[in-house]
């Protein structure tokens, strides 16, 4: 008898597997369609959650899948608030302490001047990188590289360094 | 009794095209002067009541409290004003010449229905799939019994002597990058299924995309599917402008909806949805509707239909043999379309290519192509291997941004007709950078 999927070992080497998420009050989907996109061109497994989805569905998700990456993003604005409860939330069960994740996009109305308000808010409510829209993608791309290449030596989890902290 | 049919009918007779706008206001003198201002801009116009996204979403205690406070809505929460509120707003509105249509959205319109027909109107759009897929994650299960219920609601209607009138948005599946025969297709089985739930005047709509010869196979695919698959049914088609990310600049704005007018009148369709020139920055006043209007009429009266139509018709016609395959091999899975339309999604036979709705599959991908068609490049579980053409690259996140902002660039990159040459002001790059974040 196969063992089922999830009680396979992982393969420590391989793509990451990363789960991408809207938020609950951002009806946005083509910046989902197209992280997803992004973390594919990059050589990695995607389960995208789509918009409109609920915090506690988000969690559940992560549960499930137990992907090596949270993708958060959001470009409505309003977004900053929404993935601050989102993180306490996720960093509240024990399996996914050791999560990484991040978030990016438009997250807030007020621009450059909220940026590093949010950005230290975001970091200090659980989140590992923030990456505001004016940086490019190229922040977020690093940091992914990182995770794959420092996920090679089958390690705990939890025991990696935040990249970006 | 006002019929949305028999105006568009009279409409057609007498070679005009019926131009309608988006327009929907939360403050009821303003609804109410929009309905008027539209009413007269062109020879035959319908006017539009679009409801705001609390009342889609069925959240009315919001919309309630967002009228308390004086807070604008994106459009009217018709259920949430008293009847007598509404009647103020088109009292000596709607009639023979100016139907009014309810445009909302919603998966559960049960409500929005009810209070359409208490205010005496009869004419709404959406549909099980195309009001539930693109928006947010009600389950398709859901949404089918939903429309069911409103469908029937509709229906009753001609027991009063009425004819209500349906549109699938069926054709709008996620304003861009979802090939024509998928969108046919969705359209004509949205149609079936109103059909089945005892409608019999129904409009099937497709959204112009890339390229203008296959929107004219697409919307000729339409007329030739309608025929076949709703008899005794007064039907026509319904035109939208572009979608998707819209060009920046006037002229370029101007354009895209002057060609989708032209396409309207050349492929046989009766009716233009249209969008403004403000569409890129901001939800457009009753003025720029007017002007849109307007100019879409304006655009139709200088054209004239292809004799060769329906000549066409019947013609090799690659949009209309893929949707053909798609709406067959639905029709095989249930007699009964709602289980049908379930069945297909639960298999991939239908799959909107980038939705992210969880009852979606997700295994199909679509591009643009060389010649500026939109195909696909993965036609996952789709019944369409023998008929569709030769599948390309599939899309990486750098082609997938070039491939919904393809029709805003070449729009505004073709010149203005009204001006000299010369350098031209064109909107901030950075402004660029964030379309993609508006559609």
């Amino acid at each position: 008898m196969t063992q089922p999927a999830e009680l396979a070992p992982r393969d420590p080497s391989g793509p990451l597997d990363v789960v991408v998420t809207g938020l609950p009050s951002d009806a946005h989907t083509w910046n989902l369609v197209f992280m997803q996109l992004l973390l594919e061109d990059l050589g990695h497994h995607v389960v995208n959650l789509g918009p409109c989805i609920a915090q506690d569905e988000i969690v559940e998700s992560c549960c499930k899948y137990q992907p090596d990456l949270l993708v958060v993003s959001s470009v409505n604005g309003h977004g900053c608030h929404d993935a601050e409860h989102l993180v306490r939330a996720l960093r509240a069960r024990w399996e996914l302490a050791g999560l990484p994740a991040v978030v990016g996009g438009k997250l807030g109305v007020r621009g450059a001047e909220g940026q590093d308000g949010h950005r230290r808010l975001l970091l200090t409510a659980g989140f590992d990188a923030v990456f505001h829209d004016e940086q490019g993608l190229a922040p977020f791309e690093a940091f992914v590289t990182a995770l794959a290449a420092d996920r090679t030596p089958a390690g705990p989890a939890g025991t990696r360094e935040g990249a970006a902290r | 009794m006002t019929s949305f049919g028999r105006f568009v009918a009279a409409a057609r007779s007498r070679g005009a095209l019926v131009v309608q706008p988006r327009m929907g206001f939360s403050q009821p003198a303003r609804m109410r002067a929009g309905l008027l201002a539209t009413k007269h801009a062109a020879d035959a116009v319908a006017g539009t009541l679009t409801i705001d996204s609390y009342t889609r979403v069925g959240d009315e205690p919001a919309a309630v409290r967002a009228l308390d406070a004086d807070v604008p809505l994106n459009g009217y929460p018709i259920t949430s004003y008293s009847p007598g509120t509404s009647h103020w707003v088109l009292d000596g509105i709607p009639g023979p010449a100016f139907p009014v249509q309810v445009r909302h959205g919603s998966a559960s319109p049960q409500r929005i229905v009810a209070a359409l027909a208490r205010l005496g109107l009869t004419a709404t759009e959406g549909g099980p799939v195309s009001y539930c897929l693109p928006y947010g994650r009600t389950p398709l299960v859901d949404s089918v019994r939903n429309w069911r219920e409103a469908c029937e609601q509709l229906a009753a209607l001609r027991a009063d002597g009425a004819e209500p009138h349906l549109e699938s948005f069926g054709g709008c599946m996620l304003g861009q990058l979802c090939p024509p025969g998928l969108l046919v297709a969705i359209s004509a089985l949205e149609g079936v299924f109103f059909h089945q739930a005892g409608l019999r005047s129904i409009s099937l709509s497709y959204t112009q995309q890339t390229s203008p010869a296959q929107d004219r196979q697409a919307v000729r695919a339409l007329r030739r599917l309608a025929a076949e698959l709703l008899p005794d049914t007064d039907w026509h088609v319904v035109v939208y402008t572009y979608m998707g990310v819209y060009p920046r600049s006037p002229h370029g704005a101007r354009a895209l909806l002057e060609r989708s007018a032209e396409l309207a009148v050349r492929a046989g369709a009766d009716r233009l949805i249209v969008k403004t020139a403000a569409e890129a920055h901001r939800i457009p006043t009753v003025t720029e509707n007017v002007e849109a209007l307007r100019v879409a009429a304006h655009a139709a009266a200088r054209t004239t239909a292809a004799a060769t139509a329906d000549a066409l018709d019947t013609a090799d016609n690659p949009v209309y043999a893929e949707a053909r395959a798609l709406v067959e091999a639905v029709l095989d899975l249930d007699a009964d379309l709602g289980s049908a339309l379930l069945k297909a999604f639960e298999r991939g036979y239908l799959d909107v290519p980038f939705c992210l709705h969880p009852d979606n599959a997700g295994r199909t991908r679509s591009h643009i192509d060389a010649a500026g068609r939109l195909t696909w490049s993965d036609i996952g579980a789709l019944p369409i291997g023998r008929v569709t053409a030769q599948r390309g690259a599939r899309l990486t996140a750098a082609g997938l941004y070039d491939a919904l902002t393809y029709v805003q660039r070449r729009y505004d990159e073709a010149p203005d007709p009204r001006t000299a040459p010369g350098p031209r002001h064109t909107a901030a790059a950075d402004e660029h950078a964030h379309d993609l974040l508006e559609v």
